[in-house]
């Protein structure tokens, strides 16, 4: 799917640079994207770096095992292959509350730190475990609290109540959550049979 | 929302306290983790470029433009404002180009419209999925990702239709 989509985008973006006849701007999009994107890549580089001493100095206080002792039960029945008490779930936990409080930052290096404890689970690394899906949905569809960007860009425009969309975000948000579970649920089944 | 600012240096705080009570050596610590960030951060490079390349052509080819216009009578007819189409082709793929198009979007129809406020819990109720799918998958190299993006773009999509139904159950009167 990412492979396909990702040539799809390509080679659509250059059937329409040649349309419009201006194929040049391919060219120019390659070399000037790939310079924007390495410059996301080594901020994301540096968070990741900070977040991950800070949370390590977290586990080492004992900080993120009372993390998982509240919250990991409630992510018990949406990971049925996961062993109780697993480090992944952890890491998801923490993943779902920086995501639900907007800390979009923090949110990823946790991600990251969920997949690959969930790979440590895996028999087959080249394939996608049903936890991991029902995680990358999860993650896709997350209820969100307090959507701080979107605040962020309407106080900067000038909104009469830039916060006024917290509470819708968060209803659609959590319908979207729901819906995606009971998805993933009903697709559970039918994917092959690989637990986690 | 001057308390959510609390959130992340509270965060910070708490953790060094309670290392410190616990006579954890934080700073050899932070330095050992850190390392392991900085491994995983580096394999995170060509991923990002791969994924910043193939949607700013995209963009920048005008294919966007013509993907959203393509698509324009199929969401009307849900009850999509036309105007908020690219928003939800691009948001899946690109935070930055997301934020771009809003800001576009709340300078044009004003942040108190309802196409203003529709971008904006849209928003707020979506993520750059695709991204951090692509993101996620490729960090730990698994290759065969069976449905686990097509689920996504679908909790995307689930958020879209969310997002327009409680916009304009409270903001249409």
């Amino acid at each position: 799917m990412v492979n396909v989509l990702w040539a799809a985008m390509i080679l659509a973006s250059i059937v329409f640079a040649a349309l419009q006849g201006d194929i040049g701007v391919v060219t120019t999009a390659l070399f000037a994207q790939a310079a924007n994107g390495l410059a996301v890549a080594l901020n994301l580089l540096a968070i990741i770096t900070v977040w991950f001493g800070i949370s390590r100095i977290a586990a080492r206080a004992g900080l993120l095992d009372a993390v998982a002792r509240v919250i990991a039960p409630l992510l018990r029945p949406l990971f049925p292959g996961v062993p109780p008490g697993h480090p992944s779930l952890t890491a998801v936990a923490l993943n779902l509350a920086a995501n639900v409080l907007g800390l979009a930052n923090a949110a990823t290096p946790f991600g990251l730190a969920a997949m690959k404890e969930l790979q440590r689970l895996n028999p087959r690394p080249d394939t996608v475990t049903p936890a991991m899906i029902t995680f990358l949905a999860l993650n896709s569809a997350c209820a969100t609290l307090l959507p701080a960007t979107a605040i962020a860009l309407r106080a900067q425009a000038g909104a009469s109540d830039p916060a006024i969309i917290i509470a819708p975000a968060a209803i659609a948000s959590g319908a979207a959550m729901v819906f995606v579970l009971l998805v993933d649920r009903w697709l559970r089944p039918h994917a092959p049979r690989r637990e986690p | 929302m001057g308390w959510s600012a609390w959130i992340l240096p509270g965060l910070v705080a708490i953790t060094l306290v309670a290392a410190l009570r616990r006579r954890v050596p934080v700073y050899d610590e932070f330095v050992a983790g850190a390392a392991e960030g900085v491994r995983l951060g580096l394999r995170l490079i060509p991923l990002v470029i791969g994924i910043y390349v193939a949607v700013g052509l995209f963009r920048e080819s005008g294919a966007l433009a013509w993907a959203a216009g393509a698509a324009a009578p199929v969401l009307a007819h849900l009850g999509f404002p036309p105007e908020i189409l690219p928003l939800m082709l691009i948001r899946p793929f690109s935070n930055a180009a997301a934020m771009g198009v809003i800001t576009d979007l709340l300078a044009q129809h004003g942040p108190d419209s309802f196409v203003g406020l529709l971008a904006s819990v849209m928003q707020g109720s979506s993520e750059t999925t695709f991204y951090v799918a692509a993101l996620y998958l490729g960090s730990i190299g698994i290759r065969r990702s069976l449905h686990a993006v097509h689920l996504c773009l679908l909790g995307d999509l689930a958020g879209y239709v969310a997002a327009l139904w409680v916009t304009s159950l409270l903001f249409l009167v």
